[in-house]
C-alpha cells in the first residue's frame, strides 16, 4: 500500500475532503434523522460531524488508516449504544466504519490509486462510481441470503424479525428450528428421499455422459452436432415442458411396470424420478467432460498401447486419472441438478418420492415455518462446499493441462 | 472405420437412454396436443351415426343417433368414462360435463321403461339365463371381438381373456340392437367383473337395445319366422309392441335434459370426433373451434395471449436488467488482476450454486408486507407502517427475484467473452485520441456483443421457462405461461390444453436456441467461468 500512497497527492482538506465527507455524514445524518421524526435536524448534526471527522483525521498523523478506522466505529457504536440500545450499537457501529473509511479514503487521496496520474476529476469520479456500481451488483447477488441464514436461527415461528432478535437477546434466538429438520420426519424423510435420488441419478447420468463425451471427442464421428443437440437438449428445453412430457411418458409407464411386471409400487416411483434426474444431468456432463477431452493429448493413448496396454487399460490407467476433474465437476453439476430439481419430481414423483426441494416448495406455498429457513441454510453450507471442491478441480485439471490457473 | 464404429458405440448407450426418456416423452407431449381420440372412443357407434348429419339446418338428429348414443354412454357409464367424456367436451362448450353427468345417472331409468312392460309380457326376461340362452350360438366370433376392440379402446383396460359367450350370428342378424348391447354387457361381466355371464341379470340398455330392434317391422316379421331359442318370449314381446313406450330415444333423452335437443351440444361433439383436434392449439391463441368456423374467443376470455405476452414482456425485462447489471461487473471480472477476479468470481458463483428454492425463499423473506426490506423501510420512517410497499404477489416481485436467480447466467458468458478482448485495442484508441466513451462505444462494446447475446438468449430461454419462482413470488399478476401448463396439468386436467401450450412454447425456445447456436455454437458453453 505505502508505494501506491507515495505518489498519491494528499487532496485539498478544506475545499475537497470535508465537504466530501459532510456529504457522506449528512446522508446518514438524514436516515438517523428520520428514524426519529427530524431528518433535517439529522442532516445538519450528520454534516457537522462529518466534517469534523474529516478535520480530525487529517490532523492525526500517527495513527495507521486501520485504527483510525476502527476508532471511529468504536465512538459511533457507543453513541448508537447510548441512543438505541443493542440494535443501535449495530447501527452506529456500520455507520462508523463506512464513515471511517470514507473520511480517510478520500482524506489520503487513496481515491486515486486505481487509475492513471493524468484522469481528469470526472474520470476519477465515473471510476469510483462504477466501482461503487459494481459493489451494489455484488451486494445485490449475496446480500439476499444473508436474512435466511440469520432468520433460520429465530426462536419463534415466524418469518419475520422478531425485536428480540433485532437487539441481539439470547431469548430471540434457538436452534430450535434445527432441531425441527433433524428430528422430524416431514423433513428427514424427504432428505433421504433426496439422498436416494440424487446419488443414483448423478451415478446414470456420469457412467453414460463420460462414455458417450469420450466417443464424441474421437475424430470423425458422423453426425457430431446433431447428436450432440439430442444430448444436450435436456438442458436447452424449458424445465416446465421437459415435466409435461415427462408426466404424459412416465405416468403409463409406470402403471406398465406395476401391472405387467409386478413391481413395487414404491419402487417404480423411484426409477421414473431416477430416471428422468439422470436425463436432466447428462448435459452437464456432457459439456464438462468433452471440455476436459479437448485438452487431452491424444499421444497418450497411443503410447499406452504402443507399450502392450489394451483398451480397457488405457482407459483406466492413463485417461480417466487425467480426465477425472472433469468427470467429477460434472457429476457434481448433475448432482445439484437433481438435488435442487422441484417441477419434474412434482409432476412425475408421487408423495412417497417427495424430495426435499419438494417439501420446501409446499412449505413455502402452503404453512410459512421458519423450519423452511434451517433447511435452506443447510442447502447453502452445502452449495458453498460444492462450490469450492468444483474450484479446486478446475484449478487441478488446468494446472495439469499446463495452463494458468483462474 | 472401426473407429468409428467403436466411437458409435461408445455414444449408443446413452443416446438411447436420452432419446428413450427425454425425446419420446416431448413427442408424445406433440402428440398430446392434437390427439382427440376420447370422444371418438367412448362413443364410437354416435361418432359414425353423426357423421351423417348436417349441423347447419339447427334440427337436432335423426333417432339413430340417440340410439346410438345410449349403447354407448351406457358402456361408458359403466366403466365411469362418460364424465371424462364431458369434461373433455366441457372444455368447448360449458355445460356438457353437467349434462353428461346427470344424463350418466339416470340411464338405468331410461332403460326400465323397456324393462318394465317387456318384464310384464314374458317373465323369462327377467333371468339372466333366459337371455344368455338366446343371445349365444355360433358364427358371432368375428362380432365379440370388434365389441372387445371398442370397449378396450373406451374403458383403456386390457379387454383380453375368455368371455364364455359368443353370440349367436342370427341373433346378431334379426337384433342388431340387442347383440350389441348385450355383447358389451358379457365383456363387461366377463373380464372386468369376473362373473359368469349367464348367472347375470343384463344390463337396462340390453331391454332398451330389444325396444329399439322391436321397432322395425322388418324385425318383427323376422321374429314371427324365428324358431331358435327364446323364440316365444321375443314373439310375444313382437306381438305386444303396444305395451311398450310409444317414444323413440331421442324424446326420452330430452325428457332427461332438454340440452340433448339442442343442435348446438351436438354441432360441438361432431366438431370434435374426429381423433385428431386443432382445437387445443386454438385455444391456446384464444380462439375456438365452432361449426361456423375458426373464430376469436370474446374479449373477457382471452388469457392465454396476454399471458404469452406478459411472459415475454417480463422475460425481456428481467433479460435487459441482467444486462444493465451484469455488463459491469464482468467487465470488472474480466479486467481485474486474475487472483482478485478469481475471489470476486465466488461471489458470483456462490448464488449459482445455490438451490433455487433457498434464493426464492430468501426473496420471499425479503419482500413480503412483513419482510425484510419493508420493515427496514419503516424503521427508518421512510414508509408509513400502514401502506408498506406490496413488492411481492405481483410482477415486481417475479422481476426482481427472477434477475437476482438469473443474473449469474449473464455474467458467466459476458465474462468468458470479455477475458479474449485484447485491453490493448482500447489503449491503441485512446492513443489515437478516442476519448475513453468513444474507446469503449466504438472499439470494445462491439467486441463485447456476442457475449450479450449469448447470455441473453441463455437468460431468456430459462426466463420464459420458470415456474418456481413465478409461483411463490408472482401472485396473479406476475405468473408465466408455465404456471398455467402446470395448472392444467395438476388442477384442470386439461392435459390437451397443457400440451399445446408447451408445444407453442418449446418452438420458441428452439428458435431462441437456433439461434444461440448460431451465436455461439452448443460446443462453447461454458459452465462455471
Amino acid at each position: 500500500m505505502n508505494e501506491v500512497i507515495s505518489y498519491v497527492r494528499r487532496p485539498e482538506l478544506m475545499t475537497f475532503t470535508m465537504p466530501l465527507v459532510a456529504l457522506l455524514g449528512a446522508m446518514f445524518g438524514f436516515i438517523t434523522g428520520n428514524i426519529f421524526g427530524s431528518p433535517w435536524i439529522g442532516f445538519v448534526l450528520g454534516a457537522a460531524v462529518g466534517a469534523a471527522l474529516a478535520f480530525v483525521f487529517s490532523k492525526i498523523v500517527k495513527m495507521k488508516s486501520k485504527q483510525k478506522t476502527l476508532a471511529t466505529a468504536v465512538v459511533f457504536g457507543v453513541v448508537g449504544l447510548v441512543f438505541g440500545g443493542l440494535g443501535g450499537l449495530f447501527g452506529g457501529f456500520l455507520v462508523g466504519i463506512s464513515m471511517g473509511w470514507f473520511a480517510n479514503w478520500v482524506g489520503s487521496g487513496r481515491y486515486r490509486a486505481g487509475v492513471p496520474i493524468y484522469y481528469t476529476p470526472g474520470q476519477v469520479l465515473w471510476h469510483n462510481a462504477f466501482l461503487f456500481i459494481c459493489a451494489f451488483v455484488f451486494f445485490f447477488l449475496i446480500a439476499p441470503l444473508l436474512p435466511v441464514v440469520w432468520l433460520s436461527f429465530n426462536a419463534e415461528n415466524f418469518f419475520t424479525f422478531t425485536p428480540e432478535m433485532l437487539s441481539f437477546k439470547a431469548e430471540g434466538y434457538s436452534l430450535k428450528h434445527y432441531r425441527d429438520f433433524l428430528g422430524t420426519d416431514e423433513w428427514m424423510v424427504p432428505l433421504k428421499n433426496s439422498l436416494i435420488i440424487a446419488p443414483i441419478a448423478t451415478l446414470i447420468s456420469v457412467s453414460l455422459g463420460t462414455l458417450a463425451a469420450i466417443g464424441l471427442s474421437q475424430s470423425h464421428v458422423p453426425g457430431r452436432q446433431a447428436m450432440m443437440a439430442v444430448l444436450i437438449s435436456p438442458m436447452i428445453v424449458p424445465l416446465i415442458i421437459s415435466a409435461t412430457g415427462m408426466f404424459f411418458f412416465y405416468a403409463p409407464l409406470g402403471n406398465w411396470l406395476e401391472l405387467q411386471l409386478g413391481l413395487n409400487q414404491a419402487f417404480v416411483g423411484y426409477v421414473k424420478v431416477i430416471l428422468a434426474h439422470a436425463v436432466l444431468g447428462i448435459p452437464f456432463v456432457i459439456i464438462t467432460v468433452t471440455a476436459t477431452l479437448v485438452g487431452f493429448d491424444k499421444s497418450l493413448t497411443r503410447a499406452a498401447a504402443n507399450m502392450g496396454a489394451n483398451p480397457v487399460t488405457t482407459f483406466f490407467k492413463v485417461q480417466m486419472p487425467l480426465i477425472l476433474p472433469g468427470v467429477i465437476s460434472g457429476g457434481l453439476f448433475a448432482f445439484i441438478t437433481s438435488f435442487d430439481e422441484v417441477v419434474v419430481v412434482l409432476f412425475v414423483g408421487s408423495a412417497r418420492q417427495q424430495t426435499l426441494p419438494w417439501q420446501m416448495y409446499t412449505g413455502l406455498r402452503e404453512q410459512i415455518s421458519p423450519t423452511i429457513l434451517a433447511a435452506a441454510t443447510i442447502l447453502v453450507s452445502v452449495s458453498i462446499l460444492l462450490l469450492l471442491t468444483v474450484e479446486l478441480l478446475r484449478r487441478r485439471s488446468e494446472r495439469l493441462r499446463g495452463m494458468s490457473p483462474g | 472405420m472401426r473407429q468409428k464404429m467403436r466411437a458409435l458405440m461408445l455414444v449408443a448407450p446413452l443416446l438411447i437412454f436420452v432419446v428413450v426418456t427425454f425425446i419420446v416423452p416431448i413427442l408424445s407431449m406433440l402428440f398430446r396436443s392434437v390427439e382427440n381420440e376420447i370422444v371418438p372412443n367412448t362413443i364410437p357407434g354416435t361418432v359414425v351415426a353423426l357423421s351423417e348429419w348436417d349441423g347447419s339446418t339447427g334440427q337436432p338428429p335423426h333417432e339413430d343417433v340417440y340410439r346410438n348414443l345410449y349403447i354407448d354412454l351406457f358402456k361408458a357409464e359403466e366403466a365411469k368414462q362418460h364424465t371424462r367424456l364431458g369434461t373433455r367436451l366441457n372444455y368447448e362448450q360449458t355445460g356438457v360435463s353437467s349434462l353428461f353427468r346427470t344424463t350418466g345417472r339416470s340411464l338405468d331409468d331410461i332403460g326400465e321403461l323397456w324393462q318394465d312392460p317387456l318384464e310384464a309380457i314374458d317373465p323369462n326376461f327377467e333371468e339372466g339365463s333366459f337371455w344368455f340362452e338366446m343371445m349365444s350360438g355360433t358364427g358371432g366370433e368375428g362380432f365379440l371381438e370388434q365389441r372387445r376392440e371398442l370397449m378396450a379402446a373406451m374403458s383403456d383396460e386390457n379387454m383380453s381373456g375368455d368371455v364364455g359367450f359368443v353370440p349367436s350370428a342370427e341373433i346378431i342378424e334379426m337384433l342388431p340392437w340387442t347383440a350389441r348391447a348385450y355383447t358389451d354387457f358379457a365383456l363387461w361381466a366377463a373380464i372386468r367383473d369376473g362373473d359368469t355371464v349367464a348367472e347375470e341379470d343384463p344390463w337396462e340398455s340390453v331391454y332398451g337395445a330389444l325396444g329399439m330392434d322391436l321397432t322395425n317391422p322388418d324385425t318383427v316379421s323376422a321374429i314371427n319366422s324365428y324358431n331358435g331359442a327364446g323364440a316365444s318370449a321375443l314373439q310375444a314381446a313382437a306381438a305386444n309392441i303396444d305395451q311398450l313406450p310409444d317414444f323413440g330415444f331421442r324424446e326420452a333423452f330430452t325428457q332427461e335434459d332438454e340440452d340433448w335437443g339442442n343442435a348446438e351440444v351436438w354441432a360441438t361433439i361432431k366438431l370434435y370426433s374426429p381423433s385428431m383436434t386443432p382445437g387445443y392449439f386454438l385455444n391456446s391463441v384464444d380462439m375456438s373451434l365452432t361449426p361456423d368456423g375458426v373464430k376469436m374467443k370474446p374479449d373477457n376470455q382471452q388469457i392465454y395471449t396476454t399471458l404469452f405476452t406478459r411472459t415475454l414482456v417480463m422475460a425481456l425485462i428481467i433479460t435487459g436488467s441482467c444486462i444493465l447489471l451484469g455488463y459491469p461487473v464482468a467487465w470488472l471480472l474480466a479486467n481485474l488482476p486474475m487472483r482478485t477476479a478469481s475471489i470476486l468470481m465466488i461471489l458470483v458463483l456462490l448464488p449459482f450454486w445455490t438451490s433455487l428454492l433457498v434464493r426464492t425463499s430468501a426473496w420471499k423473506v425479503l419482500l413480503q408486507q412483513q419482510g425484510v426490506i419493508n420493515e427496514i423501510l419503516v424503521w427508518l420512517g421512510f414508509v408509513d407502517d400502514a401502506d408498506r410497499l406490496i413488492l411481492m404477489n405481483n410482477a415486481t416481485g417475479t422481476v426482481i427475484a427472477m434477475t437476482h436467480i438469473l443474473l449469474p447466467f449473464m455474467i458467466l458468458p459476458l465474462y468468458s467473452v470479455m477475458k479474449t478482448i485484447p485491453p490493448s485495442y482500447q489503449r491503441a484508441a485512446k492513443s489515437l485520441g478516442a476519448t475513453n466513451w468513444t474507446a469503449f462505444w466504438r472499439v470494445y462494446f462491439p467486441q463485447s456483443v456476442p457475449g450479450i447475446g449469448a447470455g441473453s438468449i441463455l437468460v431468456f430461454i430459462l426466463a420464459i421457462g420458470y415456474y418456481i419462482t413465478p409461483e411463490i413470488v408472482g401472485g396473479t399478476d406476475g405468473v408465466f405461461i408455465s404456471n398455467r401448463i402446470a395448472y392444467h396439468i395438476s388442477s384442470s386436467l386439461n392435459w390437451g390444453l397443457a400440451a399445446a401450450l408447451g408445444s407453442i412454447l418449446l418452438v420458441v425456445v428452439l428458435g431462441l436456441y437456433w439461434c444461440y447456436d448460431k451465436i455461439v455454437g452448443i460446443d462453447n458453453v461454458k459452465l462455471g467461468g
